[in-house]
């Protein structure tokens, strides 16, 4: 098996360990991958804020890079969601790259969903000694329908200790350009989600999305909370 | 025209709010679970209500035709108002040639649509709210804060305090005494009044009746004890068939309330009629567009006019969880709201609302007429950001940077250029989780959290150094 693994452009830029991770994971599974030098990112902050002409813009370049792929697999719930769903919003039926981008949503897959439904996967052959919550990343639950395999992944981690949060499903406020244009309503719902986190007594909060991630990792220092967040790719090569 | 600004810092700062809104909102998510986990086949009612909806609005001109015929048929009168103002004249002028001076009103978010109670009391009439929810935001001359539950925002304590200095009531915390100090006070208008109007929550256009849910009762009797009634209609709430009903009250009460059905459902066919003893010697249903029609020209959005204002999205979106109604500045708030509002108005007026979502899809997740709300965000965001497109406004900042933003990240070789440029910027203006200093969006971002900043090395490059083949 053959994939092209796309980072994510938050993944290059920010957390570079979260793609080595993940591409070290596939590898581990006998995937053979290969990460193609030319990829950027998927176009959701355009998009998301309504900048259609210049979503189109990077998508076009998506499309360019990935349209002779057989297999494309992400890191993220979000960008996965944005793939499969939304490109098809930008390039409707009628417009000349409809056919590739359908074609490319329907070989496109979020990782975690790539592991358990198409390989078949159940236990990574990590091992950790921790105690973990898992939130569920809004895209990757509602747009993709994506729940039990991340969960299945985590159980089946050596030596793991998997608490469920209260409220796992409720969104922890990133939300995109949500995040500075109502910054303050941003952080107060992810102080939610801190608190859910703390009540499980979990000492990891694991996710699909390093937005997500980023946006708790980024209150839980500002307000000291010895809980750490950790990408669902990190925690399956431990 | 009046921009409509989103009040972020008035309800993060209210404690009162915080600490009950949240919470009672959670409880009303709660019971909709329950309720709806005990109809199996819940998706198949979903998509049969959606699709009924869509197919009304297919044919919309025709079913209201039938319906008015109908309502004719049964000795009632059909008028058609085009705007708000039509609407609050019509009803000022059947009031006038009846001598009306007293009206009862029961619930009707509608009638908040049109500003109906500002028009009435313009026009010399008395008007008492009834719905008890409707009634205590009436006696503080608020508006309501949920299209399901309009004084949500106010505890017991509040209302006690409320029909304490209004009603001179006795200071009580008791939710039976205080229920019935309103009920009696409210039993005198309804003997007293002329006028009942209330709202529609269906127009079945096969019979020609009109459907009016609710639980307490004030309904029946705005529509039934006064010698005339109005009943103000959306032209979206027609419905074709009965049957139709029978599906669309289940989605409508449970998504609601929690409720199998709520206590009271009206089923109200024209004026009393000859040898019968209850029921108004008049009865008119306003027909009212209101900017319907115009949203109901784009294939698309026309979907918004499916809504049967049960308030779930209201009440599991998590921005309208923080910020409650009131915040939004509007009519209708939350999730319903942002995607109504900007279809009704010029949207510069209300262009903060599309985007008062993180998209996280809880409201379409929920709505039992599944409206795909985070996608008529996205296309509203678009429309503002167009609506923009004009004189100085183009060259916003944030504009700029998407501009450079895309033309950077569409080439590889300009976004690799770029993130080295970035990195160079980062090692003089990042310490400590923070930029120094920091411009938007960067400040926005950092008020309340850290600041990742870039990873030394880009993905590729990390992978090398850790020796991986390509
Ligand atoms: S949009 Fe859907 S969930 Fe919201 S009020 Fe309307 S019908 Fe209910």
């Amino acid at each position: 098996m053959k994939v092209s693994f796309f980072s994510t452009c938050l993944v290059d830029q920010l957390f570079p360990q979260v793609g080595a991770s993940a591409v070290r994971l596939l590898r581990r599974l006998g995937v053979e991958v290969d990460c193609d030098p030319r990829q950027t990112c998927c176009g959701q902050p355009a998009f998301n804020t309504g900048y259609a002409s210049e979503a189109r813009k990077v998508v076009s370049h998506f499309i360019r890079v990935y349209r002779d792929v057989e297999t494309i697999v992400v890191p993220s719930g979000s960008c996965a969601a944005m793939i499969k769903c939304h490109m098809l919003d930008i390039f409707p039926e009628g417009s000349p790259q409809y056919q590739e981008v359908v074609a490319i949503a329907s070989r496109t897959f979020e990782l975690s969903d790539f592991l358990v439904s198409e390989l078949g996967v159940v236990e990574t052959g990590a091992r950790f000694s921790g105690t973990v919550t898992y939130h569920d990343s809004c895209h990757q639950l509602r747009e993709l329908g994506i729940s039990e395999q991340p969960r299945t992944l985590i159980r089946g981690v050596e030596g793991i200790q998997f608490v469920e949060m209260k409220n796992s499903t409720r969104c922890c406020g990133f939300g995109g350009t949500f995040s500075v244009k109502f910054p303050d309503i941003s952080a107060e719902l992810g102080r939610d989600k801190l608190r859910w986190i703390q009540e499980s007594k979990a000492e990891y909060v694991i996710a699909n999305d390093v937005s997500c991630l980023m946006h708790l990792d980024g209150l839980l220092k500002r307000e000291r909370i010895p809980v750490e967040t950790m990408h669902l790719a990190e925690l399956l090569v431990k | 025209m009046n921009r409509i600004k989103i009040d972020v810092a008035s309800a993060l700062a209210d404690r009162r709010l915080q600490a009950t809104l949240f919470p009672a909102l959670q409880r009303s998510v709660e019971s909709r679970d329950e309720a709806v986990s005990e109809v199996e086949n819940w998706e198949e009612l979903r998509d049969y209500g959606r699709r009924v909806k869509l197919h009304t609005l297919e044919k919309l001109p025709f079913y209201l035709e039938k319906l008015e015929k109908n309502v004719v048929g049964h000795g009632g009168k059909v008028l058609w108002a085009e705007s708000g103002e039509d609407a609050v004249r019509m009803i000022l002028t059947i009031a006038r040639e009846r001598a009306v001076r007293k009206v009862v009103k029961s619930k009707t978010m509608l009638g908040e649509e049109i500003h109906l109670n500002q028009g009435l009391l313009k026009g010399g009439l008395e008007v008492i709210e009834t719905d008890l929810g409707e009634y205590i935001v009436q006696l503080c001359d608020e508006m309501p804060s949920h299209i399901v539950t309009p004084a949500l925002h106010k505890s017991r304590h509040d209302v006690a305090e409320l029909f304490e200095a209004k009603l001179g009531m006795e200071p009580t915390d008791d939710v039976a005494k205080l229920t019935l100090t309103a009920r009696n006070v409210l039993r005198r208008h309804f003997l007293e009044a002329d006028l009942g109007i209330s709202g529609v929550n269906f127009g079945v256009a096969e019979t020609g009746t009109i459907v009016v849910v609710e639980n307490e009762g004030n309904a029946r009797l705005s529509t039934s004890l006064p010698r005339v009634h109005i009943a103000l209609m959306g032209i979206e709430k027609v419905i074709p068939r009965t049957v139709d009903l029978s599906v669309l009250l289940k989605l409508l009460t449970r998504s609601a309330t929690g409720q199998r059905l709520t206590s009271y459902v009206n089923l109200i066919s024209g004026p009393k009629r000859e040898g019968e003893l209850d029921g108004p010697e008049e009865f008119f249903l306003i027909l009212v567009d209101n900017g319907r029609s115009q949203i109901y020209e784009d294939q698309f959005l026309r979907q918004t006019l499916t809504c049967i204002r049960c308030g779930a999205c209201q009440n599991i979106c998590p921005v309208f969880q923080r910020l409650g109604g009131h915040a939004y500045g509007t009519v209708y708030q939350g999730p319903i709201g942002s995607i109504l509002t900007p279809q009704m108005f010029p949207i510069a007026a209300v262009e903060e609302h599309p985007f008062a979502s993180s998209l996280c899809g809880a409201c379409e997740e929920t709505c039992p007429v599944k409206i795909e709300i985070p996608k008529i965000l996205l296309r509203l965001r678009q429309q503002v950001q167009e609506a923009r497109n004009h004189g100085i406004q183009r060259f916003r900042p944030e504009r700029i940077g998407m501009l450079m933003w895309a033309w950077v990240v569409s080439s590889s070789r300009r976004y690799a250029i770029a993130s080295r440029w970035l990195r160079r910027l980062q090692s003089v203006l990042f310490r400590n989780g923070r930029f120094r200093p920091a411009v938007p969006p960067v400040s926005a971002w950092q008020k309340d959290r850290d600041v990742p900043g870039l990873a030394p090395k880009r993905f590729r490059e990390y992978r090398e150094s850790e020796g991986a083949e390509h």
